[in-house]
């Protein structure tokens, strides 16, 4: 203890207070300034993103790479895939996750030889979600397989927000749905490395005007590389093929 | 549509903070939601509303700071703000700009405790 007396007016102060004496809390309620702050910068992963960085990481340490494919019901994603699976049979092997609400048609029609493939039926849930990709994962035989293809369930709004530990999201838009379906449905645009533009061959028919609908792409999709094809005629498909052949050569 | 994942995520967070800085209350989250980030403010409320009593953030004040939108134009080496819709097309010359600078975040910045 010290003491230091100073004259302060008329009034003489003694202070004989310990410099380091420490205030006790007082007991009863916390008092607003007993507040200490805690700076952070906590990315906030939901449970579906920590599981999709979960198998990113899976396909990474297996050397394979994964390609997500969304879009409408009908788009031509099952038609899609199985002309490129016979397109790359020779070079690349593939594996195959597919979802649907129900039925393994899909299923049964993407069967080839030698190629692993799995049904995902979701009984009714409206997307594929990453911990499915995971049990997906799980059963399929993935032995040298490079290449995977999960075609999501077809839906152009909830498999948007849903990572599923892909590499590449590709989102087919075909001719039928109309030119403006990109901005009446930008999410799944906006997230996707390409887009697709099926079934050209019955364009003309349709009345489509193709350049609107690239334009509208570009317009929510600056990012993503564009195809325009037609599964059943085979135009177009060479850059398809292309684009999933730079995918693995690194 | 993830808002309550996204809020049990944050208030996990915060109680094993609370934790580690000896701290017995969460009085107050500080959570930077971006345009982009998909995820609605309000629906954040309403979920951390639902999961916080009967834990030590109960009560705990939630500050959302909301950060907008910024791309980037190439041809003009500029930023522009964009808003929520998705579309980044540079006001100035109207060239379709891939880089987003920020909007996306989804981040729990600043907690008090007590």
């Amino acid at each position: 203890m010290h003491a230091k007396s100073k004259q302060n007016g008329h009034v003489i102060t003694v202070d004989v207070r310990d410099p380091t004496d420490v205030l006790p809390t007082p007991p009863g309620d916390d008092l607003p300034g007993a507040a200490r702050t805690i700076d952070l910068q906590v990315r906030l992963l939901d449970e579906n993103d920590r599981r999709a960085a979960k198998n990113r990481e899976f396909l990474k340490m297996r050397g394979i790479r994964a390609v997500n494919l969304v879009s409408s019901p009908g788009a031509g994603k099952t038609l899609l895939l199985e002309r490129t699976l016979d397109a790359l049979a020779d070079e690349v092997r593939c594996a195959v996750l597919v979802g649907d609400l129900e039925t393994d048609n899909d299923a049964r029609r993407l069967r080839r030889e030698g190629l692993p493939v799995a049904q995902i039926t979701t009984g009714g849930t409206c997307h594929l979600d990453a911990s499915m990709i995971a049990r997906g994962l799980a059963a399929l035989p993935l032995d040298s397989v490079k290449l995977l293809f999960i075609e999501n369930v077809g839906n152009l709004v909830c498999p948007a927000s849903f990572d599923l530990g892909e590499n590449r999201r590709i989102t087919l838009l075909t001719c039928t749905e109309g030119e403006d379906k990109p901005l009446k449905y930008p999410p799944i645009f906006t997230s996707a490395h390409a887009v697709v533009l099926s079934k050209i061959d019955i364009a003309a028919v349709l009345g489509f005007d193709r350049a609107l609908a690239l334009a509208n792409i570009r317009r929510v999709a600056p990012q993503a590389e564009v195809f325009s094809l037609s599964s059943r005629t085979g135009e177009g498909m060479d850059g398809w093929l292309n684009y999933l052949r730079g995918l693995i050569s690194f | 549509m993830h808002e309550l994942g996204i809020a049990e995520s944050a208030l996990q967070t915060a109680l094993e903070q609370a934790r580690l800085n000896q701290a017995t209350r969460v009085q107050c989250m500080v959570i930077r939601v971006g345009a982009l980030s998909g995820v609605d403010p309000e629906a954040l409320r309403f979920a951390f509303e639902a999961i916080l009593p009967g834990t030590a953030a109960e009560g705990a004040v939630l500050q959302i700071d909301p950060v907008p939108a910024v791309a980037y134009c190439p041809v003009c080496a500029k930023d522009f703000t964009t808003g929520t819709d998705h579309f980044f097309e540079c006001p100035k010359c109207g060239h379709l700009c891939p880089t987003v600078k920020q909007g996306r975040e989804l981040d729990l910045v600043r907690l008090e405790v007590s």
